[in-house]
């Protein structure tokens, strides 16, 4: 009989820790199934982040190293420079990349390190209880903006893909969501196209991923793939930001 | 091989650390360490199978070296106070996960900015710690170029050999300086083989991970005590020093680094009017050589501590005395170099 779906072979068998209705499982498992299809599982070195997601490394049938809070970029810069023959990819979320890290991920990408990214952005930070992260949407409240955010104190969420995208050693650039069938099919698309970029030696290539936080959101996993619809992708439009077409 | 050539002492590092196999350096500039970094660029870009990084921030580079030492190769970063203070959150976690790598220090004035003039006010933080948690590096007082050479190269050696963060404590006189060094003909050293936990991909093998955190105090205590009871190999075996003049001396004094080559024209001053000094110079300053200073202590009854600070070297000092000798102290910092004329005056007030 064809087996027609099982378990990525790049993740291990431990189950996941995350919370119900959180999308990092479904990220996780769509970076594996890339790693598979690819077969690169044995040369691949991930980068797991500080943050919920600093389990990944239990998670992923790869080596695995976990970065200081923000470090990530400039660790697979060591590794990929150290080991060019190897595949690198840095797994991260809001706090991680867009706030404390912002310096690491901004050179990293304008080196053009041949490195692929994933970034978590669920608008919030998970592992310390849900306080404002630099992507929070304005109005949205948190532990640390209790009256909802502020612009004029707290500033406007960052759009790190936008950003990134006007780096002109950034190579692939784009922005996913998992809350429905055909925007997952989208996002394993947009996370291989990543993943091709650095086989091909082409440079600096990041997925944003937007995501829920039901727990710290508040919300049921049901409620907050609406209100990630209704609120997150119209500030944060999907789509590719930069592509390797551009760059050639 | 064998050949005496002029060099400063931050190039003497950059080509110490190539000749030791270093092929990775991640750095930024800052005075007085600069010629190290481009050092480094000028030969580490021409080389196959290595790589020189300008890093965003002295945080980037430091953990572009912890990325690099977990492949198993050898790499190095350098820098001066301010830029050492900021990599201190990478070498806890260098430390943590038991990484080799070597990281080079060139001391200037401090607090703060400071100044770029030598200094020696990074002793505690070179050798308590420097970071957050319970961690030490392994930590190397060059007095000369030549000393630069040497123990860069074993630095990489110990570093190798013990799995754990080693340093190159020098000051901006000794970084600035020229002088004639030899790249001698090193004896083959056997060192651990890495094999057993360096990430290169699973292939063939289970998948492996580098974490430096546990969230179970328990677990978390085991792993600081295996680090501990490494902390006390390495005190066991590893303690440098260089005693001179130390038996029948009237006073002893203690001091590292460019301080003691300053002392050591104090002694040959003082022989000149009768007053016999010695001087225990601290090569390594963790392991603190403490077993020579407590013999000391038990023999010669005065001491006098100098330093390019206003007291940092002399509480371990204090701690080998353990009561058994007086111990005085004489400081110049900021960046001032203290005089051989003014040490001599200072050792006679004791006489």
């Amino acid at each position: 009989m064809k087996k027609v779906f099982g378990r990525p072979e790049s993740l291990t068998d431990v189950p996941f820790t995350y919370c119900p209705g959180c999308h990092h499982g479904t990220a996780h498992r769509l970076v594996a199934e890339v790693l598979d299809e690819f077969g690169i599982r044995e040369k691949t070195i991930g980068i797991c982040p500080v943050g919920c997601s600093v389990f990944a490394y239990l998670f992923f049938n790869c080596d695995v190293i976990c970065a200081a809070h923000g470090r990530a970029p400039a660790i697979a810069t060591g590794i990929k420079r150290s080991k060019p023959d190897s595949i690198v990819f840095t797994y991260q979320g809001d706090g991680d990349l867009a706030s404390i890290g912002t310096a690491e991920i901004v050179h990293a990408a304008n080196r053009g390190e041949n490195i692929t990214v994933i970034f978590i952005n669920n608008a919030i930070y998970g592992m310390t209880g849900g306080q404002m992260a630099p992507t929070t949407l304005v109005g949205q409240v948190t532990q640390t903006s209790p009256y909802g955010r502020d612009p004029k104190t707290m500033g406007y969420p960052i759009k790190m893909s936008e950003m990134l995208s006007t780096i002109k050693g950034a190579t692939y650039i784009s922005r996913v969501a998992l809350t429905k069938p055909a925007y997952i099919v989208k996002a394993k698309k947009a996370i291989k196209k990543a993943f091709q970029v650095q086989l091909d030696g082409k440079g600096f290539s990041m997925v944003e991923i937007l995501s829920t936080c039901p727990t710290n959101w508040g919300l049921s996993p049901v409620e907050a793939s609406k209100w990630l619809e209704e609120n997150m992708i119209p500030y944060y439009p999907l789509g590719e930001f930069r592509t390797p077409e551009e760059v050639a | 091989m064998g050949e005496k050539i002029l060099m400063k002492g931050n190039e003497a590092i950059g080509e110490a650390a190539i000749r030791a196999g270093c092929r990775f350096y991640f750095g930024y500039p800052i005075t007085p360490q600069s010629e190290i970094t481009a050092y480094m660029a000028k030969r580490l870009l021409k080389m196959k199978d290595a790589a020189f990084v300008q890093a965003e921030s002295e945080i980037a580079a430091i953990n572009m070296v912890y990325g690099a030492i977990a492949t198993g190769v050898r790499a190095m970063t350098s820098s001066s106070g301010p830029g050492i203070s900021l990599k201190q959150e990478g070498i806890s976690y260098i430390a943590c996960s038991e990484l080799p790598c070597v990281i080079v220090n060139i001391q200037r004035g401090g607090p703060g900015l400071g100044s770029i003039q030598p200094a020696q006010g990074d002793y505690f933080q070179a050798t308590k710690g420097g970071g957050h948690g319970d961690y030490h590096l392994i930590v190397f007082a060059p007095s000369s170029v030549q000393e630069l050479v040497d123990l860069t190269m074993d630095a990489f050696d110990l570093a190798d050999k013990y799995r754990n963060p080693a340093m190159i404590l020098g000051d901006g006189l000794l970084g600035q300086m020229m002088e004639a060094v030899e790249f001698k003909e090193r004896p083959k050293v056997n060192l651990p083989d890495k094999s057993g936990w360096t990430l290169t991909g699973c292939k063939g093998r289970k998948h492996r991970y580098i974490v430096p955190f546990d969230l179970d105090p328990r677990v978390l205590e085991k792993l600081n005590k295996v680090l501990d009871e490494k902390y006390k190999r390495i005190k066991e075996k590893e303690v440098r020093y260089e005693a001179v003049n130390i038996e029948n001396a009237d006073l002893v004094i203690v001091a590292y680094g460019t301080v003691a080559r300053i002392v050591k024209t104090v002694i040959n001053n003082a022989k000149k009017e009768g007053i016999n000094i010695g001087l225990i110079r601290p090569i390594t300053l963790f392991p603190f050589p403490e077993k020579i200073i407590a013999e000391t202590a038990s023999k010669i009854n005065k001491f006098l501590v100098v330093e390019m600070s206003l007291g940092q070297m002399i509480e371990d000092v204090k701690l080998a005395v353990s009561g058994k000798a007086e111990v005085n102290f004489y400081g110049r910092t900021g960046g001032v170099i203290p005089s051989p004329v003014e040490i001599l005056e200072e050792v006679k007030k004791y006489l």
